[in-house]
């Protein structure tokens, strides 16, 4: 399996990227990780005329903070988001559902712009984007805008991104609120492979162990990850307990959309994102109470 | 389309050769640069057996244009041996337990094993399973894999 020949440039600046991207109309496209878009290509389910290689692009990589944001920039590789101490401190739901993308080889080169921009139904990194309810930083010759998550992802495989948009950075909300836990489970054929179905919760207690803060979300279970907002209004101000958690947790399927396939059926979609939402909540809780002690 | 002069230090040596930018790294060291100790499997990224380490790290070769690694540092299989031309401990133990039967999966196994106790010195047997976890074989059921790489941990690390 070859690729169809092509032709590459490689850019030194998000201008330069940018401007090409424009003068390619639709026919040029960036290549970050390459851990999609070659096997996509090798496949030849893509053909672009143009590569533009974002790779060296120094001010797309690297963790910053904005007061209470997490910036990340699009071209930094999971492996150093995985491994950096801001994130791990300040973000450890991301941290977490980064161990379950894909292999320490694919997470050396894939990037988190790369993840967001392919809008696969299960990855873990839309995942936790829509559920903290991130924003998403794009930029063409025209101008920069800030997308909400929610309104980034459309459907299976796609993003309300223009074609001549680069994606800039993802920019996390940071919850500094004491007792704060979050959770995170998937669950796959083997470690590393894509979820069947995967669960991210972050939630905050207040001293009395009451639930004064909760966001849920499921991937891979829609064709886009979604927040289960019926389930975060029944849970918010129960102190939590496994009855309350399985009680608001039992009509799940109706809130969700799964497609079948080889890898699993729509129902087992269902019940798997339903267990992994159980546990991804009951481990964000004894987080939070941990914390709390 | 557009061809590329494309430079990377493969083993700690400067080799230069020209591709079209859809050459693949993998094809790149076998092809243009005749070093075939790396193998090439599935070429969509699922199996390992393409394994190098890039400036420091394990990647998958299939997925990275040659161009794009252009001024890379690059350690194929072929330069896990020592300057002797002995085998690397790791390798050593490979051949010690019988870690392999066709041989197809080794170069990859051999690189991500490599770059483990590069960063590891003291792994655990999931640390292993984990490192090798993207590496398919389909021959050996992994036992041996894993052996050889606590054997050549423990010896690695009473050599210092
Ligand atoms: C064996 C294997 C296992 C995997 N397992 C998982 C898994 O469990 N979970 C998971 O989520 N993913 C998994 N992946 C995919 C993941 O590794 C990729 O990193 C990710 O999907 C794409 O990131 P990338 O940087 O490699 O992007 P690329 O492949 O370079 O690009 C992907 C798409 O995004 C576009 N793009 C990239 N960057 C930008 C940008 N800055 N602006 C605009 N468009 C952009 C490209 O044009 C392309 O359309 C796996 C991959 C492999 C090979
Ligand atoms: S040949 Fe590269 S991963 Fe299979
Ligand atoms: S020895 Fe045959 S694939 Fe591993």
């Amino acid at each position: 399996m070859k690729a169809a020949a092509f032709d590459y440039i490689r850019a030194d600046t998000v201008e330069e990227a940018c401007r090409l991207l424009a003068e390619g109309e639709g026919e040029a496209r960036i290549i970050a990780g390459g851990q999609t878009l070659v096997p996509l290509m090798a496949m030849r389910l893509a053909r672009p005329e143009l590569l533009v290689d974002i790779n060296r692009i120094a001010s797309l990589k690297g963790v910053t903070a904005d007061g209470e944001t997490l910036v990340i920039g699009a071209g930094t590789r999971q492996a150093d988001v995985l491994a950096d101490a801001e994130v791990a401190a300040r973000a450890p739901l991301l941290a977490e559902a980064l161990s379950h993308v894909g292999h320490e080889q694919t997470r050396n080169r894939g990037t988190v712009g790369g993840s967001l921009a392919n809008a696969d139904p299960t990855a873990e990194i839309g995942l936790v984007a829509r559920t903290l309810d991130a924003e998403i930083v794009a930029r063409s010759s025209g101008g920069e805008r800030r997308i909400p998550a929610a309104a980034f992802f459309e459907s299976a495989m796609v993003t309300t991104l223009a074609p001549e948009e680069l994606l800039i950075a993802l920019r996390l909300p940071v919850w500094t609120a004491p007792r704060t836990g979050h959770g995170f489970h998937e669950l796959g054929i083997r470690h590393g492979d894509f979820a069947i179905a995967a669960a991210a919760a972050q939630l905050t207690l207040d001293s009395n162990g009451r639930c004064i803060r909760i966001h849920v979300g499921v991937g891979g279970a829609s064709p886009c990850p979604v927040r289960l907002t019926a389930v975060e209004d029944a849970l918010a101000g129960s102190p939590l307990d496994d009855a309350a958690i399985a009680r608001a947790t039992e009509d799940i399927s109706d809130m969700l959309d799964p497609e079948s396939d080889i890898h699993a059926g729509a129902e087992q979609r269902q019940r798997t994102a339903r267990a992994m939402a159980r546990r991804a909540i009951a481990d964000a809780r004894d987080r939070a109470q941990a914390g709390a002690a | 389309m557009s061809d590329h002069d494309i430079a990377l230090t493969v083993n700690g040596r400067r080799m230069t050769s020209r591709a079209e930018a859809r050459t693949t790294l993998v094809d790149f060291l076998r092809d243009n640069l005749n070093l075939t100790g790396t193998h090439v499997g599935c070429e969509h990224g699922v199996c390992g057996a393409c394994s190098v380490i890039m400036d420091g790290r394990p990647v998958r070769s299939c997925l990275i244009y040659a161009v794009m690694a252009d001024g890379a540092e690059i350690t194929t299989v072929e330069g896990l041996e020592g300057s002797d031309g002995a085998l690397s401990p790791l390798q050593d133990a490979f051949w010690e337990t019988h870690a392999m039967q066709c041989g197809y999966c080794t170069p990859g196994m051999l690189i991500a094993a490599t770059a483990l106790l590069a960063r590891n010195p003291d792994p655990t047997e999931h640390e292993i399973r984990d490192a090798i976890g993207g590496n398919l074989c389909r021959c050996t059921g992994y036992v041996q894999i894993v052996e050889a790489v606590q054997i050549a941990a423990r010896a690695m690390r009473e050599a210092g």
